[in-house]
């Protein structure tokens, strides 16, 4: 029972900075309130007892893609004077694509939710990280094989690339 | 809920906060008087005997400075910076194994707050998360060096991350386990993982030097390039915890460095004592360990000048990532041929 209020009280947060993602003027807020609703992801994660994906988030997403989103905004120094002032037309198209957006997302959660219900709390190999590396090492290891290629040709790909534009420079 | 646990680890938080500061504080004493020692000069001597009150006096004077925010800054991510920064630097404290299990009150009570069977991930997603308070504070500021001082802060924590995690990634393979505990009682008496991965241990030490921002790690706020780098507009106790939480941080990599090479508790010989005894001895081994490195800290930073910014993107990426790959590979065949996987194969 006090799970139950615990995960209303997490998710209700999760929402509310998700929201405020959205809701605040300045990006560098944005992102900011974007990492904290990570936490609260994480947070979710841990009460699911799936720890090494809860912490796996926090590195990855926190630790480091935020980090270099922060990293951009800082550079470019956004801030009200500097943003340009939108006619009509791009607000109201805008508002029929994220509109649409939502339409879609609700659409495909609509059947999820009864999913959810046969989800058991305290299931305790579910998130471990020997259950999820006897699982990747078994019945998922081509697919794990398989994005592990791809992360490697996108790495030597980037590489690739900054290279490329160093020898324009010289 | 047993509550004998919860009061249990409510006490054992409040010591090792107290310890944490305790000890952050002392450090900035003994870093003054090593360096005057170092640069044949007496030191601070006035307050106190030996000055041993400096310290405290200087954390009044922290206190008492004008509280200053510019008029530009951003105000309240111009607080929660040094907030965040001291933050993250004091939780880490949370899975570090002190010492054996201690026997008060008819309780075995465990010497540390949690044991994580991912111990070692979450003290690197706090390490990734670490650099926020560094690149919030230095943008808020809304000055010129602030800001170079936040990005170069965080290109040289992301650079060092990544040497740092594959170094850890062997100490990981050798001990078969993420757990601290289990790192720490897989090196029980002498079998330390120094003497196994002492190429590691390098990669691992130079890499925690630059992740808490020491010198000749200390780009981020070098003061003849910067002024004072992403610290330039703060002042009183907000430039205070920008400090203090360097020494934290200092203090807990310290502890790391010692848990996962040094053995953490562990001493030769401790097989004879059993008990209270040994938990006593064995917290005493640790913290001579962490005084060990704290003080090889200090005296690198009395010795070393700072590095050029392109010789330290160099030595991250070009120098110590390739070393701790190439360890890291030559540990997985070893550890391949000892488990009897090639057996097949030849």
């Amino acid at each position: 029972m006090s799970l139950q209020i615990i995960s209303i009280i997490l998710g209700s947060l999760t929402i509310a900075s998700a929201l405020m993602v959205v809701l605040s003027k300045h990006p560098i807020r944005s992102v900011i309130f974007l990492v904290v609703t990570f936490f609260f992801i994480s947070s979710l994660y841990i009460l699911m007892n799936a720890q090494f994906l809860a912490i796996v988030n926090i590195i990855v997403y926190a630790g480091a893609i935020m980090v270099l989103f922060l990293f951009v905004l800082m550079l470019l120094n956004l801030n009200k004077s500097a943003e340009p002032e939108s006619s009509i037309l791009v607000k109201f198209s805008s508002l029929i694509a994220a509109g649409g957006l939502f339409l879609v997302l609700i659409a495909a959660l609509k059947d999820s939710i009864l999913l959810s219900k046969t989800y058991i709390p305290n299931n305790e190999a579910i998130g471990t990280v020997e259950g999820l590396g006897n699982l990747l090492f078994s019945k998922y290891v081509v697919p794990f094989e398989v994005s592990s290629i791809l992360f490697i040709a996108a790495m030597v790909g980037a590489v690739l690339l900054a290279k490329r534009e160093k020898q324009i420079i010289d | 809920m047993d509550t004998g646990l919860l009061i249990e680890k409510s006490v054992l938080v409040l010591i090792i906060f107290t310890i944490s500061l305790g000890i952050a504080a002392y450090q900035t004493y003994f870093e003054r008087k090593l360096a005057a020692w170092i640069q044949d000069r007496v030191g601070p001597d006035r307050a106190g005997p030996f000055g041993i009150l400096q310290p405290i006096a200087d954390g009044v004077k922290m206190f008492l400075k004008e509280d200053f925010i510019p008029k530009d800054a951003d105000k309240w991510l111009f607080i929660i910076g040094p907030g965040i920064a001291m933050f993250t630097s004091l939780i880490t404290s949370a899975i570090i194994p002190w010492g054996t299990d201690l026997e008060l009150f008819g309780r075995t009570i465990t010497l540390q707050v949690a044991d994580f069977d991912i111990g070692i991930l979450y003290l690197f997603a706090v390490l990734s998360i670490s650099v926020y308070g560094i690149m919030i504070g230095g943008w808020a500021s809304n000055n010129k060096y602030s800001l170079y001082g936040a990005i170069r802060a965080s290109s040289q924590m992301i650079s060092y991350e990544l040497a740092m995690g594959i170094s850890a990634i062997t100490i990981i393979m050798l001990s078969g386990s993420l757990s601290l505990t289990d790192i720490v009682n897989k090196q029980h008496g002498m079998n330390w993982n120094i003497f196994y991965q002492p190429i590691c241990f390098v990669v691992f030490f130079i890499c925690s030097m630059a992740e808490t921002n020491r010198a000749p790690f200390d780009l981020p706020e070098c003061e003849n390039e910067l002024i004072g780098g992403y610290h330039t507009e703060y002042s009183s106790m907000k430039l205070g915890l920008y400090l203090f939480s360097e020494y934290t941080a200092m203090f807990i990599s310290s502890a790391i460095i010692a848990i996962l090479f040094l053995g953490g508790y562990n001493f030769p010989g401790m097989d004879n004592f059993s008990g209270n005894t040994l938990a006593i001895l064995s917290i005493v081994a640790f913290f001579s360990k962490i005084f060990l490195f704290i003080f090889i800290f200090m005296w690198i930073r009395w010795t070393i000048p700072r590095f050029r910014f392109d010789q330290l993107m160099h030595l991250g990426w070009k120098v110590l990532i390739p070393i701790a790959m190439v360890n890291l590979l030559i540990t997985g065949i070893v550890i391949a041929i000892k488990e009897g996987w090639f057996n097949e194969l030849m």
